[in-house]
């Protein structure tokens, strides 16, 4: 097969591959980019955008099957509803390919190669993907290197079989009667809430304290008590031993230091993810790394010349949202534009029941930081829109300096809040104080109209509580 | 409740004005009896002005730097009672009935005159403290702080080399604007330098000269404007005099001072003014007479942290060489801690200016109007000078002096500095009576 020559080739289509190869065809760079399995990734493929189809379904489902209790305060009765798991992921499939197709083309209008093969590299300018029709090579000038990141495996419990990982967990035939988790993290949350909803019995085993670690408990109570009220068992302080030896229940030892057996028949593990550094060729290169990740400097640049990386590959947060913002930096780089990262704030969302989003810093980060800080916390209670969409639970939270009323950080948890990210994230980038906020008109009724009252409450004058 | 006004007091004599140098309190500040309200300063010397009463400031009559006459309202105060506007507003025609209330003997307040009952007070003459921004103003950014802009401005800034963390932020929160920008720019291409760690300070302070400071601008003003000067610099070989003055501060005792070099020089002065008295004289070049006078008052020119002052030792004619250094010491030491009485700070004759170490080697000495010389000390160092057959070292030291060339010629100039000279080299002839 004749190799190929190009300015730049990506390797890995997930976010912040596709995106650097699309900004780079636009500008008119020669840009290859390398692909094992559909481009997307993790997020279009077995992360972000299926677990919401999923997350969506179960929430359309748990709302009928509440309606069916005959309790719904808005009065609508109906029959109990029944499910058909298998078209509910046919219909996510179905998206995840419109999605998947819809980059194809975006790539193909960029006028971007795509090989579809494993890369492996062979020197910093070279590499080997083994495709269908053989093994191709490419050199290029520049390589960015997009290799993503992959579920942790416990050693205890291997994937396979009843043990699954996030991927498995969106691609069941059906749904399972009793799912044990492990980890109580955002992920495990979010596909363990919308498998309660689905009718699975739920257990968390989280080793920490607190479900939600990287949140404060504010932040995280309001979902602490949907959990509750979905009937999801929480172990905290608990261990994951291993699966029985019938491979019917998981091991456990709880705080007390108990061994218990939750009989389950799936065990989703979802402890982390790591970066995929391992089988294509990083020993062949042989770039600094920082812990598990690759070491890259402000402009994404590895320690050769040359070799960009970005996204998972490259550390926390691991979201797909800055992949992709690395990606566009770094194919702006390569078409010579000066360009260096300076983001204020990478927003980190949660799909949980309540949605929890969080932007810059919280209240503890901000004070460790020194300096005095003021913050405002708006509840939904008094948010009409919030009333009138049965999501009263959570607030919006604003973080700033006590001096000069720069916002550090805004945090929310709520129904829908997840769309506030915008208007929080904006609010960062531009430098706002909290009057910026508190004088911006805000559309009535909506939940949004929560986030000037937590400003305003931060100066000591909210309107509406 | 009624209102007291008070009234700027006579606070020296035959003084019609003077210049408010300090507001102790601000509109709305509760104040007792004794509670200094202001500082006001006349010639060289600065008054507190203390509230005869209790009561609430309404108005405050001047700022900072205004000059005041004597009697014209300062503050107004809302008293409990009657205060004693409402009482000559009440009937005009008789003498007010609350003037007793001034017992401060210190302050004469509003009390013969009736006060015309005003309406609101009008607002302290607003004049803007603000000055306008200097056109790259903004606030100095916190070592270490992130520059504050929004991601087109940090596009830009990118774009056109420039680091945001040079670029002052005028938005709020010092927040960088696209107008910051254009200004850094327009600043020339040196700001686009990689930077240095050396910034350009571009900052202008306005400082009002008021107080000491306006006093010695105005001083210096007029003996320069009026004086024609000339300088005469010579210089004095002070090995036997510094001789002497050693010996002298050997014996230690206590009604003696340490000897500085001024007391000598002092007494050298007196001797020479003995025969030109026409140098101790204060020239009405208004009026065209001089008035020679027979005591020597010398004033000594004394930093202070303030600024320049004078304090006079007076008659160095009838003290002694003892007395004449306690005198120095004594009024130094008043000077610097800001307790020299007015009469201790005028009626000099001629002027001696010295800066010990940092004297220098040459001087243009301005003369203390209207007086007609200036000695002025230089610093003393040791210095090769050949004494016929070889250079051996002694202590050397110049004086420049400056006089007032109406009045004193060149040559009478000359020889008061030789004379003075001659008496410092031969430090005996100083005591001795001829």
């Amino acid at each position: 097969m004749k190799d190929i020559s190009c300015k730049l080739l990506v390797i890995g289509a997930g976010p912040g591959g596709y995106v650097c190869a699309i900004r780079a065809g636009q500008l008119g760079i020669d840009t290859v980019i390398v692909e094992a399995a559909k481009p997307g990734g993790t997020c279009l493929t077995i992360g972000c955008i299926p677990s919401k189809a999923l997350i969506h379904a179960a929430e359309e489902f748990e709302k009928v099957s509440h309606m069916a209790e005959g309790t719904s305060p808005l009065g609508i009765a109906t029959t109990a509803p029944s499910l058909d798991f298998g078209k509910t992921v046919a219909w996510k499939d179905g998206i995840v390919s419109r999605l998947t197709n819809g980059v194809s083309g975006l790539l193909k209008k960029a006028k971007v190669k795509h090989v579809s093969g494993w890369a492996t590299f062979r020197d910093g300018k070279t590499v080997e993907v083994e495709t269908e029709t053989g093994l191709q090579v490419i050199r290029a000038e520049t390589v960015v290197i997009a290799t993503g990141s992959t579920p942790v495996e416990l050693p205890f419990l291997p994937f396979g079989g009843p043990v699954i990982s996030s991927t498995e967990a969106l691609s069941l035939d059906k749904v399972p009667e009793r799912l044990a988790i492990v980890g109580g993290g955002y992920i495990g949350l979010e596909l363990g809430m919308a498998f309660a909803k689905l009718g699975s019995k739920v257990t968390v085993v989280e080793a920490l304290p607190r479900l939600l670690a990287q949140y404060d408990a504010e932040l995280t109570k309001p979902v602490i008590k949907r959990l509750a009220e979905l009937g999801v068992d929480v172990l905290t302080e608990a261990k994951a031993k291993g699966l029985s030896t019938k491979g019917d229940a998981l091991l456990v030892e709880t705080a007390a230091g108990k061994d218990v057996k939750i009989e389950a028949d799936k065990i989703l593990v979802t402890v982390g993810r790591k970066p995929v550094t391992e089988g294509w060729g990083l020993d062949q290169i042989d770039l600094d790394m920082s812990g598990r990740f690759i070491r890259i400097d402000e402009q994404c640049r590895t320690s050769m010349r040359g070799v960009f990386a970005i996204g998972d590959v490259t550390g926390e947060p691991m979201l797909a949202h800055r992949a992709m913002a690395q990606g566009e930096m770094v194919a702006e780089i390569v078409a010579g534009h000066k360009r260096g990262w300076d983001k204020r704030a990478i927003p980190a969302v949660c799909f949980t029941d309540p949605e929890v989003v969080s932007v810059g810093l919280s209240p503890e980060e901000a004070k460790a930081l020194g300096g005095e800080i003021k913050t405002g916390l708006f509840p939904f209670t008094a948010n009409g829109r919030a009333m009138t969409k049965l999501g009263e639970s959570g607030f919006v939270r604003v973080v700033a300096r006590a001096d000069n009323h720069l916002v550090l950080g805004i945090q929310a948890v709520g129904t829908g809040v997840s769309e506030l990210a915008a208007a929080f994230g904006l609010a960062l980038e531009m430098g706002a104080r909290l009057e910026d906020i508190a004088g911006t008109i805000h559309a009535h009724p909506t939940q949004g109209e929560a986030f000037p009252e937590a400003a305003l409450k931060a100066l000591g004058h909210a309107l509406h509580i | 409740m009624g209102e007291y006004v008070i009234k700027l007091p006579d606070v020296g004599e035959g003084v019609a004005e003077a210049e408010l140098v300090e507001w102790s309190v601000k509109v709305g500040d509760l104040v007792r009896e004794d509670t200094v309200l202001a500082a006001v300063m006349t010639d060289k010397a600065t008054v507190e002005i203390p509230s005869p009463v209790d009561g609430e400031i309404l108005w405050l009559g001047a700022e900072i730097g205004d000059t005041v006459a004597i009697g014209s309202p300062i503050v107004r105060l809302k008293v409990a009672g009657e205060g004693n506007v409402t009482a000559a507003a009440k009937s005009q025609a008789e003498e007010p009935a609350t003037v007793e209330i001034a017992k401060e003997a210190s302050v004469e307040v509003a009390r013969k005159e009736p006060v015309e009952a005003r309406p609101a007070p009008a607002p302290a003459t607003a004049k803007s403290v603000s000055r306008p921004s200097a056109s790259i103003g903004g606030a100095p950014r916190p070592e270490g702080e992130k520059p504050l802009a929004s991601p087109a401005v940090r596009l830009r800034a990118r774009e056109a080399g420039i680091d945001l963390r040079q670029v002052p932020g005028t938005g709020p929160a010092g927040r960088i604007g696209h107008e910051d920008i254009d200004a850094f720019l327009a600043r020339g291409p040196q700001a686009t330098r990689p930077p240095t760690g050396l910034l350009r300070n571009e900052s202008v302070d306005e400082i009002k000269v008021i107080g000491l400071r306006r006093k010695i601008a105005e001083k210096m003003k007029l003996a320069k404007s009026r004086i024609p000067h000339i300088t005469y610099v010579e210089e004095v070989d002070v090995t036997a005099l510094e001789e002497l003055r050693a010996a002298l501060n050997k014996e230690k005792r206590a009604d003696r001072p340490k000897l500085t070099l001024l007391p000598f020089l002092m007494r050298a002065m007196v001797k020479a003014i003995g025969e030109q008295p026409l140098l101790n004289s204060l020239f009405d070049d208004e009026a065209g007479v001089i008035h020679q006078h027979g005591g020597i008052n010398i004033g000594i020119a004394a930093q202070t942290a303030n600024g320049l002052v004078v304090p006079v030792v007076k008659h160095a004619e009838a003290r002694d060489l003892w007395d004449c250094g306690a005198e120095v010491n004594r009024l130094a030491e008043a000077a610097k801690n800001g307790t020299a009485t007015r009469d201790e700070l005028s009626g000099s004759t001629i002027t001696i200016t010295s800066l010990g170490a940092m004297g220098g080697v040459v001087t243009t000495p301005v003369i203390n109007h209207p007086e007609v010389a200036i000695i002025g000390v230089n610093k003393m160092m040791v210095r090769p000078m050949w004494d016929g057959t070889q250079f051996v070292p002694r202590k050397m030291m110049n004086l420049s002096s400056s006089f007032d060339h109406r009045i004193v010629d060149g040559w009478d100039a000359a020889v008061f500095v030789q004379r003075i000279k001659t008496l410092l080299e031969t430090p005996a002839l100083i005591f001795v009576d001829n």
